[in-house]
């Protein structure tokens, strides 16, 4: 049975991670192949590397992260953060990246869905979107980090963005995101049914419980989550084992043993 | 040696490492001369059939994996590489390697899960599987394909999942073997595998 996953975000900067891990030893806090073996080690199921450095050199030193990630774990994964061309996408893949996550570009020149997906296969094209409540059941795309207003409808983008190629949607509610309120669940159940590629969920989560939610009641096949893995409100075995009591498939190597 | 058919496009990078984890020297091929200095060959898979077709045949590699392989060298084909195995896709248009006798055919519109097929699902060894050894009969591995094989000889089917239909993501024929999933992504079975794909 397909399993639901949890999948942890570490934003990084300059190559270096700044949203991750607290550990007590800071030396090593920003050490992007060490955050990501403690995830991979705890049963993360992918991570996502967010990339939120501006400079000139951002290419190179996002290159040089994700080629010491993949050298060091063996679990998929993939980096976001102001893709915008197709270059850009080669140069991660070919260092070892997985996936890659679209945003703005994705709105500003949606071709890169299209042209990626034909060039490097649906599966590597994440497309993210935040979502912000406007009225009953209606949502907007947001860009540039959720400041932007698009005018653009999620629905009709979600929808757009699967005809043209996506192989996942990595859907945030920018209302939701920060409150440990829960997720938005009506955003959730009313993307999940129009399309047929899966949705990963984020934004929201505050407890085990919401995790529940959004993958039964929102139909979501993953969950992405930042704070609440790094500040240790909870770990992924947590999770898991919660899950895994509410009869919600999950990966445990732990299970695999007793069954051979 | 292990040669890795290198299409210039997509991650390939994971599997090179994978090897080089388990102390295998590994080449690069983009030319059948290449290919006939390794002992062992590892298809990968990446983007869609027709361009990997048409990449072997631009590169004449297609016929020269097929002399290979007919002369026993042992050939691991991953997610894509699998299906190229076989005769034709609902994918694209070229045939394939012809390797196996059989197609691909995308998932059925009526199965009420997302497509593509995305995430840790389990395998389900059968008892010939030399691939397996030492793994679980019932693990998890990392999958991410719209598209599987229907293998016409199921014998060759040494391993299932299921994902609202059941379908072949393991085949194994002699030297040649399949994996749907893919084991460099796949933690520690998928580095098992790997190794025993090096003892074949």
């Amino acid at each position: 049975m397909l399993t639901k996953r949890i999948i942890p975000c570490l934003d990084v900067k300059n190559g270096k991670v700044v949203k991750g891990i607290h550990f007590e030893n800071l030396k090593d806090a920003g050490d992007p192949v060490i955050q990501a073996k403690y995830y991979s080690d705890e049963g993360a199921d992918e991570l996502v590397f967010l990339d939120i450095s501006a400079t000139i050199e951002k290419r190179k030193t996002i290159k040089n992260l994700v080629r010491d990630v993949a050298s060091n774990i063996s679990i998929p994964f993939t980096v976001g953060g102001g893709i915008g061309s197709i270059k850009d996408i080669l140069i991660l893949l070919e260092n070892g990246a997985d996936k890659v996550s679209i945003n703005t570009c994705a709105i500003k020149n949606p071709d890169i869905i299209y042209n990626g997906a034909k060039m490097f296969g649906s599966q590597c094209i994440v497309i993210a979107i935040d979502a912000k409540r406007i009225a009953k059941k209606t949502w907007q795309v947001y860009i540039e980090s959720g400041k932007i207003p698009t005018g653009i409808d999620v629905k009709n983008w979600a929808k757009k963005v699967e005809e043209l190629g996506a192989g996942e949607i990595l859907l945030t509610s920018i209302d939701a995101d920060g409150t440990m309120n829960g997720y938005d669940i009506e955003l959730m159940r009313c993307i999940t049914k129009i399309v047929k590629i899966p949705v990963i969920a984020s934004g929201g989560a505050g407890k085990l419980q919401h995790l529940y939610d959004v993958l039964t009641l929102g139909n979501a096949s993953a969950v992405l989550l930042a704070s609440l893995l790094h500040y240790r409100m909870l770990t992924i075995k947590d999770i898991k084992n919660f899950l895994f009591r509410k009869k919600i498939p999950v990966r445990l190597e732990k299970n695999e043993n007793t069954c051979s | 040696m292990t040669g890795i058919i290198h299409y210039g496009a997509g991650n390939i990078f994971s599997i090179i490492n994978c090897l080089d984890r388990c102390g295998e020297r590994v080449l690069m091929i983009s030319h059948p001369d290449r290919l006939k200095k390794v002992e062992r060959i590892v298809l990968p898979g990446v983007g869609a059939f027709d361009r990997g077709i048409e990449y072997l045949k631009k590169t004449c590699l297609y016929q020269a994996l097929k002399d290979e392989s007919e002369k026993g060298k042992p050939i691991l084909g991953i997610c894509l590489g699998l299906q190229m195995f076989f005769e034709e896709s609902e994918e694209g248009k070229q045939n394939g390697l012809g390797l196996l006798p059989g197609f691909v055919r995308k998932f059925p519109k009526e199965i009420k899960f997302p497509v593509p097929h995305m995430g840790w699902n389990t395998v389900r060894f059968y008892r010939n599987s030399r691939i397996s050894n030492k793994i679980p009969a019932k693990s998890s591995f990392y999958f991410a394909h719209s598209f599987y094989a229907i293998p016409q000889d199921k014998k060759i089917i040494s391993g299932t999942t299921t994902y609202g239909i059941k379908f072949a993501s393991v085949v194994e024929k002699n030297n040649i073997i399949g994996v749907q999933f893919h084991p460099e992504k796949s933690a520690k079975n998928g580095f098992i595998l790997i190794q025993n794909f090096l003892k074949i």
